[in-house]
């Protein structure tokens, strides 16, 4: 017994060593040289600061600008060091009132507009930070942003087009467009 | 559905079965009792391990030798996990300045990871320091999952070995697990997923400028903490402007890799691999599905080559696909459909070449409908438990394939190990079905299957069962346990099931509407997760003690065959009758209910 005890302690912390501080320390120091924008979180950088993240969403609430999902964060929406969506039930009373509010958003803010809304741009993401919309709730917010901007529908929708993505390798996931790249496009940078 | 869900499905099925030949194949090295390429590959790293702590290789245990030895191990690994926890705010690696985590979430957790669940009360970015998650979580990822694999291999050369007193070397076992098959299939896994966007650094997190201010709303609260009414009964909020976003960082790639390649599915971030650092593109999607089943399904094979006869590994590997691919489709089928509430709204719910469609809430864009059921199935059905979409917003029957596949007692694929040991088990009591039914002794594998052996195969098939009953009624007996309820009605108790069932089975994904960092809570999930894993381990190992010791039986013509469509029909439907007998009155009142009241 007393063997097999000294066995157990020693060999955890011999295994914490190796897959607690030697694996990491080895897959930080491979993703650094082979992926370092990616391992350092994707950042969009202006003048040497960084001002985004492609993969972190923010929040949008200017018809001028698309709006991305809608986040359950809490505090505010959005919130990086809190992740984490609704958990609100399929049945729950609370999540068609939260999905009522939102289309009236959308529509007060694009009066005349009465084409149904994409789902997507009225339910809450997983993540509370989902960078990205579908190409249908970019569409439905095409004519509000370019009337905001005072700019055509094909000059936003050509925008849209760039930062549109299909599906990876043309079958994985589904297509989608970047809200933040999209909305830093509109605003010149 | 749509064309697009089948194509995802079906090429994650067919890459998944290309791999488990080869894997298979390299594992069944590593275990192999004699000398060969793979094991003089690390043998000197090996053998230093060995010499510094003591372990003698020609050392072979007897069952109960081996059943102390993992529990002294995993104990060890217990009491590290919990110290840290409680005295992380004075170690180095904290960046963010958290403090001790409290002592009932700190033992929650430490059960939780050294048990393969990986249920988790905390939110990871703001509780836990990146030394407690490296050391402590990241740590046990990869050593409950070599456990499980030790445990297996012992059970497997309970079939093989003949007039044998032991069957093998904890110590050889979990370490070999641990360098030739978890460490380096790891590296690759995290590599990969650092490429597609996952983080992978020890910075602090990032402030980042935001393009349109948003607005923070908090509850004010008085001296004594509680929410302030306002006349009408309503809390009184307090808005404050914020102008920055930030952004989290830390060591994810590493973590991420093992969580899902281990079956473990703790997430580094709290949204798991729904959130975007840890999880960013469809492609790391489809690596994280299939780090899930790799192991489970290749030690299909790895059995069938260690008892002489491939054809027995993949008659298991064919019954969990027979379970398995209804079930996802299944899925993937209710996700597709929509939500009925949203039906009289000004909602677009139909697929179309521009949107994914369905019930999108809880979901990411960028995995739609297809990877996100599909991710939900495999994580549920083996004892994984990462998200990639939140299961409480999942629909009814969403909702209720993902709670079923834990309940069957994840052996469709199952933890790494785990799930092979436990449909070991299954095929067992199936084997001694289908001897009453012909009037013979059973025999399975040419080991005579008698009481004892029944005995210990119907406490691994029932303690979990007994464990998601009782816990559950416990639950819903108590005000404390109903306090965490977030969602009304049927979907409430859905919360309820869901928690204790996904702890029972040592799975650890949740309808995290649930608030379970209670004592309340973090005291009953944590005797579940405790309970299930090492009860069944033993009894396993005891089943493979009394196993070893007998003699080999040739097979006669009056043997039921193993290999063959009819034992994987038979092994299904105990499986599965097992699974609806036990818990179709509990699901009743919870995911069918709500079906039913929402169809209408």
């Amino acid at each position: 017994m007393g063997r097999l005890i000294r066995s157990a302690l020693m060999m955890l912390l011999l295994m914490t060593v190796i897959t607690g501080v030697a694996y990491p320390l080895v897959t930080t120091g491979l993703a650094q040289v082979l992926f370092p924008s990616q391992a350092n979180g994707s950042l969009i950088q202006k003048d040497g600061k960084p001002i985004g993240s492609t993969l972190i969403g923010q929040a949008f609430v200017d018809p001028k600008y698309f709006w991305g999902r809608p986040s359950a964060t809490a505090p505010q929406p959005n919130n990086g060091e809190s992740s984490g969506g609704s958990n609100q039930g399929p049945t729950n009373p609370a999540l068609t009132d939260a999905v009522k509010q939102r289309i009236d958003a959308l529509r007060a803010a694009d009066p005349g507009n009465t084409a149904p809304v994409p789902v997507d741009l009225v339910t809450a993401s997983g993540s509370g930070l989902d960078p990205e919309i579908s190409p249908a709730a970019a569409a439905y917010q095409v004519p509000r942003v370019a009337r905001a901007r005072g700019l055509s529908e094909s000059q936003v929708q050509a925008m849209v087009a760039m930062a549109t993505q299909g599906r990876q390798f043309g079958m994985l996931g589904e297509p989608r467009v970047n809200v933040l790249k999209l909305n830093l496009a509109l605003d010149g940078h | 559905m749509t064309t697009n869900d089948f194509l995802q499905i079906g090429l994650y099925l067919v890459v998944l079965l290309a791999l488990v030949k080869p894997v298979g194949s390299y594992m069944a090295l590593v275990f192999a009792d004699t000398p060969n390429r793979v094991l003089r590959a690390g043998g000197g790293v090996e053998k230093l391990l060995y010499r510094l702590s003591g372990v003698r290789t020609d050392e072979q245990m007897g069952w109960r030798r081996y059943a102390i030895a993992m529990l002294l191990f995993n104990m060890a690994g217990l009491f590290a996990v919990y110290l840290l926890q409680r005295v992380q705010q004075w170690l180095p690696l904290n960046p963010q300045h958290f403090g001790a985590v409290s002592p009932d979430s700190a033992m929650n957790t430490a059960i939780s990871f050294i048990s393969n669940t990986n249920w988790q009360g905390y939110t990871g970015e703001s509780t836990m320091s990146y030394l407690t998650q490296m050391l402590g979580l990241a740590v046990q990822n990869f050593l409950s999952a070599a456990t499980g694999i030790a445990v297996l291999v012992a059970v497997v050369r309970g079939f093989t070995r003949r007039s044998a007193d032991s069957i093998g070397n904890f110590w050889v076992d979990m370490t070999r697990s641990t360098l030739y098959i978890l460490l380096p299939f790891s590296l690759v896994i995290a590599l990969l997923l650092s490429s597609q966007g996952v983080v992978q650094n020890f910075k602090s997190y990032v402030e980042v400028p935001l393009v349109q201010n948003t607005v923070a709303v908090e509850t004010v609260k008085d001296a004594a903490g509680n929410t302030v009414k306002d006349a009408a009964g309503k809390d009184v909020t307090k808005e404050t402007p914020v102008s920055t976003q930030t952004l989290p960082m830390g060591p994810a790639a590493s973590q991420i890799a093992i969580k899902q390649l281990g079956t473990n599915g703790g997430g580094f971030f709290n949204a798991n691999s729904a959130h975007p650092y840890e999880n960013p593109t469809p492609f790391s999607n489809f690596i994280e599905m299939l780090a899930i089943f790799l192991i489970p399904g290749a030690l299909c094979y790895t059995f069938g080559c260690m008892v002489g006869d491939r054809r027995q590994g993949w008659a298991i590997l064919a019954t969990m696909l027979l379970i398995f691919v209804p079930l996802a489709i299944g899925a993937v089928a209710a996700e597709q459909a929509g939500n009925p509430a949203l039906h009289g709204l000004a909602v677009d719910q139909q697929a179309s070449t521009l949107q994914a469609g369905g019930n999108m809430e809880g979901k990411e864009t960028r995995f739609g409908i297809a990877a996100s059921g599909l991710f939900t199935a495999i994580t549920t059905a083996a004892s994984c438990g990462a998200v990639n979409n939140m299961h409480d917003s999942l629909t009814p029957l969403g909702g209720l394939v993902p709670m079923w596949l834990m309940q069957l007692g994840e052996v469709i694929f199952g933890g790494v190990g785990s799930g092979l040991y436990g449909m070991l088990a299954f095929a067992v009591v199936a084997v001694f079905i289908a001897g009453l039914m012909v009037g013979r002794t059973p025999e399975y594998l040419g080991k005579k299957i008698e009481a004892h052996e029944m005995k210990m195969a119907s406490l691994a098939v029932l303690v979990p069962c007994a464990l998601v009953v009782i816990c559950t009624a416990i639950a819903v007996m108590s005000p404390a346990g109903v306090a965490g309820v977030a969602n009304p009605g049927a979907h409430g108790f859905s919360e309820v099931l869901y928690a204790v069932s996904s702890a029972s089975n040592n799975n650890g994904s949740a309808f995290a509407g649930l608030s379970a960092n209670t004592p309340f809570w973090n005291v009953l999930l944590g005797v579940c997760m405790y309970f299930s894993r090492f009860l069944l381990a033993i009894a396993m190992l005891a089943m493979a003690g009394s196993l070893a010791a007998k003699r080999h039986v040739p097979p006669s013509a009056g043997t039921l065959p193993t290999h063959t469509p009819l034992f994987v029909t038979l092994l299904a439907c105990v499986v599965i009758v097992v699974g609806a007998l036990t818990f179709l009155p509990a699901l009743a009142l919870g995911p069918i209910a709500e079906f039913l009241m929402s169809a209408h």
